[in-house]
């Protein structure tokens, strides 16, 4: 594997994060470059959602180094890495439970996009509209299905207008129609210069945004790269495809 | 231009807003034919309706139950009193004494605020015998003692008694539109986000630390207000009243019976508590029994108080700090 170009947006190197004696991350190095879309696959307990943590700064790493647009970001909190522009969802959705919709994607557009009332409300409603969320707008968030819960994730990550979303399996659970308007829409954003970094299980839907896949098992990157070459190493087939047949 | 809007605040809460500002003139008329005995006992409802409001908050809001936040109580009738030994104007220091308090609260929430809820609880309270503890050394003090604001005696009672009267009103009423503004606004969302999930409200960019620390703050100067209007009312200090538990029991009881998290919540909460306490106030323990028995009575069967029980008759909560999208595009 190449060193990341200078061109990468938000690298990271060699990162750690153990829980006890269980390396979740152990020695990870990723990259992914402005407006680039990189899919992560891996079994069950790889580490990729760990992944997403350190990236977005939710918990302290244990060692390694995280870089974005060139500054040094590893010890920055969270609200200081959303404001910079990168957001991410939560796997298991943590809506905020005591409001409605409409004020969880409010509270992003105004915290971490920084907009004032008027603009923000108008920016939140478009990205209802947009996520397919616009007629729940003022149910609570405690009412909500997880799959609209799901969809609230990916709503309240864009409220904050990142440069860089972290997408964690937001598409498990979809109809086959519901999983073509969810491709639809991370292309949109795609196309509109957003960088994509997006966890999921579901290979077929990945392959029609990505431009390269990382490989990810027991804390380490096995491969990455083109994805159909990532999907022939012989690593990969024996870690992920060997443990969960499709 | 922007192409949607939020729901303009409801005719029914407007009422409701429109009479509050009515009985605040009612009120403010009142001293001129309004006995003693009733300016002294409103004057504890608005200070109760300080604490309420002041705790709610901080519990209802940002998630963050106290029951030190008696700490401040005392601390602000302490400075009041060193600051009229030291020749400020007792009714300025009524003020300045409770506003002191942000300077003692910000640093202390750096420590405070690091904790979780549970330990932060426990820490208040800790703090708050820590502190009693030190004020009690203070020699001026006197120990268990305590000391009394003689210099309020040279003014004339009546003078004296409707301009603490006054000044209660109006700071329970600034108290009210303050928090009422501020959690109309950015930082309303954002404590409620902290509350819901604090994790989560930072990956959306909520400076959690920051917002935590403004309404800690806020909480304090509210409460040591409370404790300068109290020993003002009161007169006399004595550390393990001003510094005493009571004050969270109270707060508690007021913001879970009226209802944790609402605006209307803490003051129907204090307004039901003057109420018991002009009734039952002279049976003493089995007063306080009383409490304890309507605030298990409520905990039990109306889990979110009165404006609950309010809302489930309106079909939805009046004053509510919600907003609604408007479902059309303007
Ligand atoms: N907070 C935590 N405390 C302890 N162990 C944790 C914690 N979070 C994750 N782990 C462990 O770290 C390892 C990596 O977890 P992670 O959630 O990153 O995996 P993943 O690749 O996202 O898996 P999945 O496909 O199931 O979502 C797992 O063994 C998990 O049990
Ligand atoms: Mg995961």
């Amino acid at each position: 594997m190449n060193s990341p170009d200078l061109q990468s947006h938000l690298v990271a190197r060699r990162l750690r994060k153990s829980y006890g004696s269980l390396k979740a991350l152990d020695d990870v190095s990723f990259h992914v470059g402005k407006g680039e879309a990189v899919g992560i696959v891996g079994p069950n307990g790889a580490g990729k959602t760990t992944l997403f943590g350190a990236l977005a700064g939710s918990f302290p790493v244990s060692g390694g180094q995280i870089t974005f647009a060139g500054d040094d970001i590893t010890h920055d909190p969270a609200e200081t890495r959303c404001a910079m522009g990168i957001a991410r969802t939560y796997q298991v959705p943590r809506p905020f439970l005591g409001m409605t919709v409409f004020e969880n994607v409010m509270v992003a557009a105004r915290a971490g996009g920084g907009l004032s009332a008027a603009p923000a409300t108008d920016h939140a409603a478009k990205i209802l509209e947009q996520t397919g969320l616009f007629a729940l707008a003022n149910t609570p968030a405690a009412a909500l299905g997880l799959l609209d819960r799901k969809r609230l994730e990916v709503a309240r990550a864009l409220a904050t207008s990142p440069d860089i979303i972290l997408l964690d399996e937001i598409g498990g659970g979809l109809t086959e129609a519901e999983l073509v308007q969810l491709i639809a829409l991370i292309q949109s954003l795609k196309d509109n210069g957003m960088t994509i970094v997006w966890i999921e299980h579901i290979l077929h839907a990945l392959i029609k945004v990505i431009d390269r896949l990382v490989c990810m098992a027991e804390g380490r990157v096995l491969a990455a790269g083109d994805p159909n070459a990532v999907m022939q190493n012989a690593d990969v087939r024996r870690a992920y495809l060997g443990s969960t047949p499709e | 231009m922007t192409d949607y809007s939020i729901r303009p605040i409801p005719q029914f809460d407007r009422a409701i807003i429109a009479g509050a500002g009515m009985a605040f003139v009612v009120f403010g008329l009142l001293p001129m034919f309004g006995s003693a005995l009733v300016v002294d006992k409103l004057t504890m409802l608005f200070i109760y309706i300080i604490l309420a409001v002041t705790w709610n908050l901080l519990a209802g809001y940002a998630g963050l139950v106290s029951v030190g936040h008696q700490a401040f109580v005392g601390l602000g009738a302490y400075m009041m009193l060193r600051m009229v030994e030291a020749g400020v104007p007792p009714f300025i220091a009524i003020v300045a004494g409770g506003a002191v308090i942000a300077l003692i609260a910000w640093p202390m929430a750096a420590f405070v605020l690091r904790l979780r809820a549970g330990e932060f609880a426990i820490a208040m309270w800790v703090l708050a015998e820590t502190i009693r503890s030190l004020v009690m050394l203070d020699p001026y003090i006197q120990g268990e003692t305590g000391r009394s604001l003689v210099v309020l005696n040279a003014y004339d009672p009546d003078m004296r008694r409707n301009t603490i009267y006054l000044m209660a009103l109006v700071l329970a009423g600034a108290v009210i539109v303050i928090s009422y503004r501020l959690l109309h606004g950015r930082l309303g969302g954002e404590t409620q986000a902290i509350r819901d999930d604090e994790e989560a409200a930072g990956s959306v960019g909520v400076s959690t630390f920051r917002v935590k620390r403004i309404i800690f703050v806020l909480s304090a100067v509210g409460c040591a207000l409370a404790g300068t209007l109290w020993l003002a009312s009161a007169i006399t200090f004595q550390p393990r009243t001003a510094f005493g538990i009571q004050w969270s029991v109270f707060m508690l009881f007021m913001v879970l019976v009226g209802g944790l998290g609402s605006i209307l919540g803490p003051i129907l909460g204090a307004v039901l508590f003057m109420t018991l306490q002009v009734i039952f106030g002279d049976f003493g323990v089995w007063y306080l029994a009383g409490l304890g028995i309507v605030a298990m009575l409520f905990a039990l069967h109306v889990p979110r108080g009165i404006v609950g029980l309010l809302s489930e008759k309106m079909g939805r909560e009046p004053i509510t700090m919600q907003k609604l999208l408007n479902p059309k595009r303007t």
